[in-house]
């Protein structure tokens, strides 16, 4: 028997707003334990919510880019269960008319190689809406304590349809849409500070059935290499269970990232009857056309367009836009360098190999933000037009280009300043051509015998005289005009 | 000078101002009269002499500078123990915020203390405002000034009670389902429900939300009028707020006087109703209508829907609103929980008394899955029915002329074990609540036991000011509001 999984997945995301979805404290992710509160945040009997006008245009973004239905009039509802990390025990969220509406989220597959692209597709979204985070327990031997900064935080929930069959589909899918909503800069999506988080939901039946196995809810899945893992495992489990005869339970199974295991967390009958009533303390929200017009006016190009662009207007690699596009600071970055230098293949590696290598190794947690970097995108014109002049040999480009990104001076002036310039008169260099090969009869003699790779230690010798200031292809026929004579 | 506690807020913001009293004089005789009566009385869960002497002082001060912020400048306003003050007890009557103190304001509170009024004490209630005596108070029994034997209605009966027996000059509360003007019209005071929206929610405790407003209570429409004024705000920290003109209420009670037309919507005029009763209301109807008013016959149709739809929302809405108190933050904790389930169970119901417990499980009852469309939908849509009869009525007349209750004050414990009678007090006034209108309870008389009667003034959306001018004319032409009960 052959089985195919399905999977959908429910990915929430926290907005970068100033403030907090219904009260005016900030949220951040480091501040201490319970400073980022006020009496709303609380839930202290007597207070009341108000909207944060962001969050909904922010959502709205997300709406656009996802190509879904934008609703004319959303609501609020209250979504009831007791937790002590919600302090009204009911958590503002959006029921039955939710911000937006189906949408479709484009992926890609993985290629057959890194330097092939792979098969795109798109999944269906469901909806998204909006709703405030709840606060963070932390359970520790003898008790539990709660911190409240993040309760009240704008968070979106992205509802995919059972559109997924593999756990590469959803992990693709996972990644697409983290990159499209740092694009946006709704986000910053990072899994570990739970920007983003994910439940997926599972099921698996025989290949051609038209009916959904039992669905199983998978939580817990803290990184996006967890998302993979844990699908991978509950799939294998699925199908092994059904190949046994045994029966697929309907309930919600808990990750275990350690163990690399599912374990059961409740059955459906356990399941909560939250008691959805819409929010008598809020007002419907009606979207006016004109700010959905205004909000898609601002909206840049998602990155596969701007991929697909860059692979056609610049012919640049596959391997190079898939490094550069999902960034748009780097794409950007990359952009207005042409602009200043038309040249996009030696410009583009010099940002995906050099610029991308040193932000790396500068960065003190993780890589350094290119926001940060002391480096524009005339340094990078100024130095391609360099090595593209033969003003400077690309070996020595590397170097410079070491050289300003941590001063931020500009590549001219360091050429100059060093005496990097890349030395092309032919009477000094023949001079020195002339001595190397008398001091160097081995090489010379096996060239001539027909050795051809001979010369290179020869060139080795020249451009260490020069220290790599000499023009290597220059270098290459003045050696080989000496030695035919 | 005799009895500053009995005069108005109108007469005494005189007196003040012409510095022939003080506020210090003023709050003490509040102060007086409450520490000599109120242990018959109940009306208040806690005062503090000491602070309201100390505001007092600030508003004489700022009197003296010429710096006086209006008619209720040093004016002792006792607040219903629903409504946030900073620093302040915020009990709900309830045992579950026994040591609660709010560490905010409510805008209300922001207001009043704008307006230079003296807070004065915490105002008993009935338990998270659910209830029609004050007899679901976890803390004390309020006895009805006219006869401590009874009830002073609820669930604001601490603030009636209080304005009824001189220990504040003017109260606030909140109303429901009826909870501000019941207990008026069974203390003998004036007591007046906003408009839905008019006066900001933010920081009184939430019962029902859409159907909670904030009011005042006096011993005159006119000060009921100036209270209403102070109060009536748009507030951006509460999403049901309205931005509208707020009329100068007291300088409309006599201009805004005109030949109104006046609808007596014959369901509320039923079996039920007390024939003593009865006969206040008619002859209140007879007044206005020999004083050139146009009387109008009128129907609500479904007016018999009302207590059970209230019932659906009220509770639904408080069902959620209340699951707040859990014993993991501000609220009432049990000491004898096993586990953190054990914890919410065992602190809840230690906490809550029988009647909000009983609100709770019929609340989440109705919103369960699979019940939901039954009860609450369809109880939403009840109430868009019973607001647009109100809505087709006021096409043709200006206000409503009903009872406020269709009983004078019943005996304490007469109806505590029947929950069902005691919801019926409510008959004629949560109708007006589930419309959002305005409404005024003005005392119009008293049976022959010597127990005030209500009238009820049910305005158009927004028309506060026409219902005032009505209760002020018909006050003004009667002795009832010269009367104090003898304590």
């Amino acid at each position: 028997m052959e089985y195919e999984a399905v999977i959908g997945l429910e990915v929430h995301v926290q907005l970068n707003t100033e403030s907090k979805m219904f009260t005016r404290v900030a949220y951040n992710y480091a501040a201490p334990p319970n400073s980022l509160t006020n009496p709303v945040v609380m839930g202290l009997p007597g207070t009341l919510p108000v909207m944060n006008k962001g969050a909904i245009e922010k959502t709205i973004i997300v709406g656009l880019i996802f190509n879904c239905e934008i609703a004319e009039i959303s609501k609020w509802d209250r979504k009831n269960y007791f937790y002590p990390d919600m302090p009204k025990n009911y958590q503002i969220s959006q029921y039955d008319q939710p911000l937006c509406i189906g949408g479709e989220v484009e992926i890609e597959l993985p290629g057959p190689s890194r330097n092939i692209m792979g098969k795109h597709r798109k999944v269906q979204l469901t909806r998204i809406h909006l709703e405030e985070d709840t606060g963070k327990s932390t359970h520790h031997a003898l008790d539990s304590t709660l911190d409240f900064n993040r309760s009240g935080a704008p968070l979106i929930e992205i509802v995919s349809e059972p559109d997924m069959h593999s756990a590469e589909e959803a992990f693709a899918y996972l990644t697409a849409v983290r990159t499209n909503l740092m694009y946006v800069d709704i986000s910053d999506c990072d899994m570990e500070k739970g920007q983003m988080r994910c439940d997926v939901n599972i099921s698996v039946r025989e290949v051609g059935a038209t009916e959904l196995g039992a669905k199983v809810e998978l939580k817990n899945l803290n990184t996006i290499s967890g998302v993979r893992n844990g699908i991978e495992f509950e799939i294998e489990r699925q199908i092994k269970a059904l190949g046994n005869n045994e029966k697929i339970v309907q309930e919600t199974r808990l990750w275990n990232a350690e163990r690399g295991l599912t374990a059961s967390m409740r059955s459906k009958e356990e399941a909560h009857d939250y008691r959805y009533f819409p929010d008598p303390d809020l007002m419907p929200v009606k979207i006016e056309k004109e700010t959905i017009e205004r909000l898609r006016s601002h909206l840049s190009e998602i990155p596969f367009d701007k991929q697909r662009r860059f692979l056609e207007e610049y012919d640049l690699p596959f391997t190079v836009t898939s490094v550069i596009c999902p960034d748009k600071s780097l794409s950007d970055f990359f952009e207005a360098a042409v602009a200043l230098y038309n040249k996009p293949i030696p410009i583009a590696n010099l940002i995906a190999n050099d610029l991308l290598r040193e932000l790396s190794a500068a960065g003190i947690e993780g890589t350094l933000p290119l926001s940060e970097c002391k480096i524009g995108p005339q340094h990078i014109a100024g130095l391609a037009r360099m090595v593209d002049d033969g003003m400077i040999s690309k070996q020595v480009a590397q170097d410079v280009f070491i050289e300003i990104f941590s001063t931020g001076e500009a590549p001219e002036k360091v050429v100059e300043e060093k005496g990097l310039k890349q030395s092309s008169n032919t009477v000094e260099l023949e001079e020195m051509c002339r001595e190397i090969i008398d001091k160097n009869p081995k090489p010379v003699e096996e060239f001539k015998a027909g050795k051809e790779n001979a010369i290179n230690a020869l060139k080795g010798q020249v451009m260490k005289a020069t220290r790599g200031k000499a023009n290597p292809k220059i270098v290459d026929e003045i050696l080989r005009k000496l030695m035919a004579e | 000078m005799s009895d500053l506690f009995y005069k108005t807020a109108a007469e005494l913001s005189d007196l003040l101002l012409k510095g022939e009293i003080s506020s210090r004089e003023l709050t003490q005789a509040v102060i007086e009269r409450t520490q000599a009566i109120e242990p018959k009385v109940n009306a208040f869960l806690s005062y503090d002499e000491e602070d309201a002497l100390m505001q007092a002082t600030i508003s004489d001060e700022r009197i003296a500078r010429g710096e006086s912020r209006g008619p209720l400048e040093g004016i002792p306003v006792g607040l219903k123990d629903i409504i946030a003050v900073n620093g302040e007890q915020l009990s709900c009557a309830s045992k579950i915020l026994e040591k609660f103190n709010s560490p905010y304001d409510a805008t209300s509170a922001i207001n009043l203390k704008n307006a230079g009024a003296v807070l004065w004490g915490r105002l008993n209630m009935d338990e998270f405002a659910m209830g029609s005596s004050t007899e679901n108070s976890a803390y004390k029994v309020t006895s009805n000034p006219w006869d401590l034997e009874r009830i002073p209605g609820g669930s604001s009966g601490g603030s009636a009670a209080s304005v009824a027996a001189g220990e504040a000059i003017l109260a606030i509360g909140s109303d429901t389902g009826g909870s501000i003007r019941q207990p008026a019209s069974l203390c003998g005071v004036v007591g007046l429900k906003p408009t839905y929206g008019l006066i900001s929610r933010y920081g009184l405790v939430a019962y029902a939300s859409s159907l909670d407003q904030i009011g005042p209570f006096a011993r005159s429409v006119e000060d009921v009028a100036i209270l209403l004024q102070a109060l009536a705000s748009h507030d951006r920290l509460d999403s049901t707020s309205i931005k509208t003109e707020i009329p100068d209420y007291r300088a409309t009670l006599e201009q805004a006087d005109r030949p109104w037309k006046l609808g007596v919507p014959s369901e509320y005029f039923s079996d039920g109703l007390d024939k003593e009763v009865g006969a206040a209301i008619e002859n209140a109807i007879k007044f206005f209508e020999s004083n050139g008013c146009e009387i109008v016959n009128v129907s609500l149709p479904h007016t018999d829907l009302a207590v059970p739809v209230y019932y659906i929302i009220a509770t639904a809405e408080a069902s959620s609103n209340l699951a707040r108190y859990d014993g993991i933050r501000y609220s009432h904790r049990s000491d004898r929980a096993v586990d953190s389930i054990d914890l919410y169970f065992k602190s809840r119901a230690e906490g809550f008394g029988e009647e909000v417990k009983r609100r709770i499980i019929l609340g989440t009852y109705v919103l369960s899955s699979g019940y939901y469309d039954a009860y609450y939908l369809r109880a939403q849509k009840v109430r868009t029915l019973i607001r647009q009869d109100f809505m087709k009525s006021f096409e043709k007349v200006d206000a409503l002329l009903t009872p406020t209750s269709p009983t004078v004050a019943f005996k304490i414990g007469e109806r505590s074990e029947d929950p069902l009678a005691m919801y019926l007090s409510d008959i004629y006034t949560i109708s007006v609540n589930l419309a959002g209108l305005p409404g005024i309870s003005v005392p119009c008389g008293f049976n022959s036991d010597k127990m005030p009667i209500g009238l009820q003034i049910i305005g158009k959306p927004y028309c506060e000011a026409d219902i005032l001018a009505m209760a002020h004319k018909f006050e003004r032409s009667h002795d009832f509001y010269k009367e104090h009960p003898k304590l």
